[in-house]
């Protein structure tokens, strides 16, 4: 049920994205009886729209505008004009997302005091700590459905899972299992159960993942406090003299420029969109951008250090049926510095289907070398390494006023250079799941490149001190009391964890800070 | 995307007849390659026959699949038989052949073993025209639902209810 608010009512808040910061925003502060305008850029795709077909739905579903790279990075060499892999749609990346939903560790928050003095890393801790979000985490993995929480079972393990388990368990490892999963393990609440498949990428045609789009955004709409208004593009935060935002002026899906008034706004673009929209919201009060007098706005871009690891064996394995990720070793996932680097990664299993393989097994390979590779598809196992990279202040997102958008508005430039760290991270984790395969007798294995960046992290980080960071410890900005950021961007550090669970756990934390100082006439 | 490639009514002889051989692997007349046994043969608008059959064998010498049909190759590069396109491919394709007799040889399709026509290819892969050729064949070639089945890949399983009783956990090696 759409509710439609006027574009003067300046009673509303206005989220800008729907995904897993936004979407779940827009829900839980439509719950609590307050009005919400979300300005979604994509259109809406449901369960019954999603295709079983990688370059098909890439086509469907990816935000594929105009932006540029550079950096020592090899997505800037092998995908030029393609930094990211995410989506332009309603739920966001939750579209596309595989469901893996791990909470921060401990010493995660706190990466600074942990870690010590790393040179040319922009360390800091997070203002907020685990027992300060152990209850919101409890909320989150209620909402997702996670498996192996709340009394409810793992999936059951593919044969893509059965490669790496028995490859790890050889090698010693013993926190291996299917994963804690936003996809249902069993028939409950609103959602069926896994079906095995595949897929999980392009939208899950069952509806047995969590995405925002079916849930979160159908729930809130359902109150009437949430109207979501779709292929909408954000183009500039609007505020008075008094420094407060005011409203959003937005492209609506004819290419009209429209402006809704706002009471609060709040920003969940991702972390390229959200920091080039403050960017692109400069003015004569705000020279730099919106919230920006840290001028840590668009830096330490974060995009965990990634990277896959594909094995080809004598025998079939079929890695594309069944569930994308239900598959992770945990034990590398601490921090050692032994290993010779700082923090951890987690090892999850991924497939690809035949045509994503030719794109992303060895971008720019050719020849036998390639193809002989490709012709081992159907007894090819895979995994993904998911791992903390290191913030660099460097490392950002600025406007690149050379490339404009089919809005005609500066497009981001997205910059990543490895830090060390990550490149000595990166090279022990390919060297483990080189070793986890060969145990099981792979034939040939293959250090895979990091694909277009999936996690799109810190670009707006969180900090104590207005000095080192964007916003406080609630997502509000420290220099605009009613703008706030609700997507990764807040991340001070990325943690090891795909960063999901921790996304959804912050915006349910934002939406009860928020309702509250509304109740107390304080926004 | 076309449809697939056809000899359009002539007969074996009659397709030979008019032909004359280009390389090992092709037959070229006015307008049409074909495979030497004729067993398919593809039509071109834009493109010389010759220059045509030098793509579809550079092609193949890029993503060599001994077990995918020239077909493939032949659609995957169909697409640059235009008006807009052929300009610049007929170019390309020129200056690949300037780099084969570079080599030694007559041109490109002359080089008769696939070692000599990668080493030419090797001295032109960070060109323009070689990028262009290569990063289109990643879809025009994998993305043909028709070369899965020689991969294994099964495509899409929707339909046919995932593989929850299809398979999903088979694995009986381990």
């Amino acid at each position: 049920m759409a509710a439609p608010f006027e574009l003067s009512d300046d009673s509303v808040v206005v989220i800008i994205g729907t995904g897993a910061g936004g979407g779940v925003l827009a829900n839980e502060l439509a719950q609590k009886g307050i009005s919400v305008v979300s300005l979604e850029a994509g259109g809406r795709y449901l369960p019954e729209d999603y295709i079983n077909d990688e370059w098909e739905s890439f086509g469907q579903l990816a935000w594929t505008d105009a932006r540029s790279t550079s950096g020592d990075w090899r997505v800037a060499t092998d995908f030029p004009g393609l930094p990211t892999w995410i989506v332009k749609a309603v739920g966001g990346s939750t579209v596309h997302w595989a469901g893996a939903s791990l909470r921060f560790q401990d010493h995660e928050w706190k990466t600074a005091t942990t870690y010590g003095n790393i040179q040319g890393a922009n360390l800091l801790d997070w203002p907020i700590d685990s027992a300060e979000m152990a209850p919101w985490y409890e909320k989150a993995e209620k909402k997702l459905n996670v498996t192996r929480t709340n009394g409810l079972p793992g999936l059951p393990g593919n044969n893509n899972f059965k490669v790496l388990e028995a490859g790890a368990k050889a090698l010693g490892y013993t926190e291996v299992h299917t994963g804690r999963m936003a996809i249902n393990s069993t028939e409950n609440q609103d959602r069926m159960m896994c079906q095995q498949t595949g897929f999980c990428f392009q939208g899950c045609k069952w509806g047995a993942k969590w995405s925002s789009a079916y849930t979160d955004i159908e729930q809130g709409e359902a109150t009437g406090n949430l109207e979501v208004r779709i292929k909408c593009h954000a183009a500039r935060i609007l505020h008075n003299d008094a420094g407060k935002v005011t409203g959003v002026e937005y492209f609506d899906a004819d290419g009209n420029l429209q402006m809704q008034a706002a009471r609060a706004v709040c920003v969940a673009g991702n972390s390229i969109e959200s920091p080039r929209l403050l960017l692109n919201s400069a003015s004569s009060m705000f020279p730099d951008g919106l919230a920006n007098s840290s001028g840590q706005v668009g830096r330490n871009y974060m995009r965990h250090t990634t990277g896959s690891v594909y094995a080809v064996f004598d025998k079939p394995v079929r890695m594309w049926r069944g569930t994308t990720m239900a598959g992770i070793v945990q034990d590398e996932a601490r921090h050692d510095p032994s290993r010779g680097f700082v923090g951890g990664f987690e090892l999850e299993t991924v497939s690809v289907g035949l045509p994503f393989a030719a794109a992303f097994l060895d971008p720019g390979g050719w020849g036998r070398e390639f193809t002989s590779a490709l012709d081992g598809y159907e007894n090819m196992a895979g995994m993904w390494i998911v791992g903390e990279d290191m913030p660099q202040e460097t490392n950002r997102i600025t406007l690149n006023t050379e490339l404009l958008d089919q809005h005609g508005l500066p497009a981001a430039n997205v910059h990543y250079d490895d830090h060390p760290n990550d490149v000595a991270m990166r090279n022990y984790a390919y060297q483990q799941g080189q070793a986890i395969y060969d145990a099981v007798g792979a034939t040939r294995t293959f250090p895979t490149p990091p694909y277009p960046s999936t996690h799109n992290l810190g670009t707006n980080r969180m900090s104590e001190n207005p000095r080192d960071g964007v916003v406080d410890r609630n997502g509000r900005t420290h220099d605009i009391p009613n703008l706030f950021v609700s997507d990764g961007s807040q991340f001070t550090t990325g943690a090891a964890e795909n960063p999901t669970l921790t996304i959804v756990a912050l915006a349910i934390r934002q939406a009860d800070f928020i309702a509250r100082e509304m109740s107390a006439g304080a926004l | 995307m076309e449809t697939t490639a056809s000899c359009r009514g002539l007969t074996r002889r009659q397709l030979l007849s008019r032909a004359s051989a280009a390389g090992a692997s092709f037959v070229v007349g006015a307008g049409f390659v074909a495979a030497p046994d004729a067993a398919w043969a593809a039509e071109t608008a834009h493109l010389d026959a010759r220059v045509f059959a030098t793509l579809v064998q550079m092609a193949r010498d890029i993503y060599p699949h001994d077990r995918i049909p020239d077909e493939n190759y032949v659609l995957a590069v169909k697409g640059y038989d235009s008006a807009e396109a052929a300009p610049g491919i007929t170019a390309g394709i020129a200056a690949l052949d300037a780099a084969a007799q570079g080599k030694g040889f007559g041109s490109y399709l002359d080089a008769g073993w696939e070692r000599d026509r990668v080493d030419i290819l090797r001295g032109m892969e960070q060109n323009a025209f070689f990028q262009q050729i290569r990063g289109g064949l990643v879809t025009g070639l994998y993305n043909q639902k028709s070369v899965w089945p020689l991969f294994g890949y099964e495509g899409e399983s929707y339909s046919h209810g995932g593989y929850i009783h299809r398979g999903f956990d088979d694995i009986a090696w381990l």
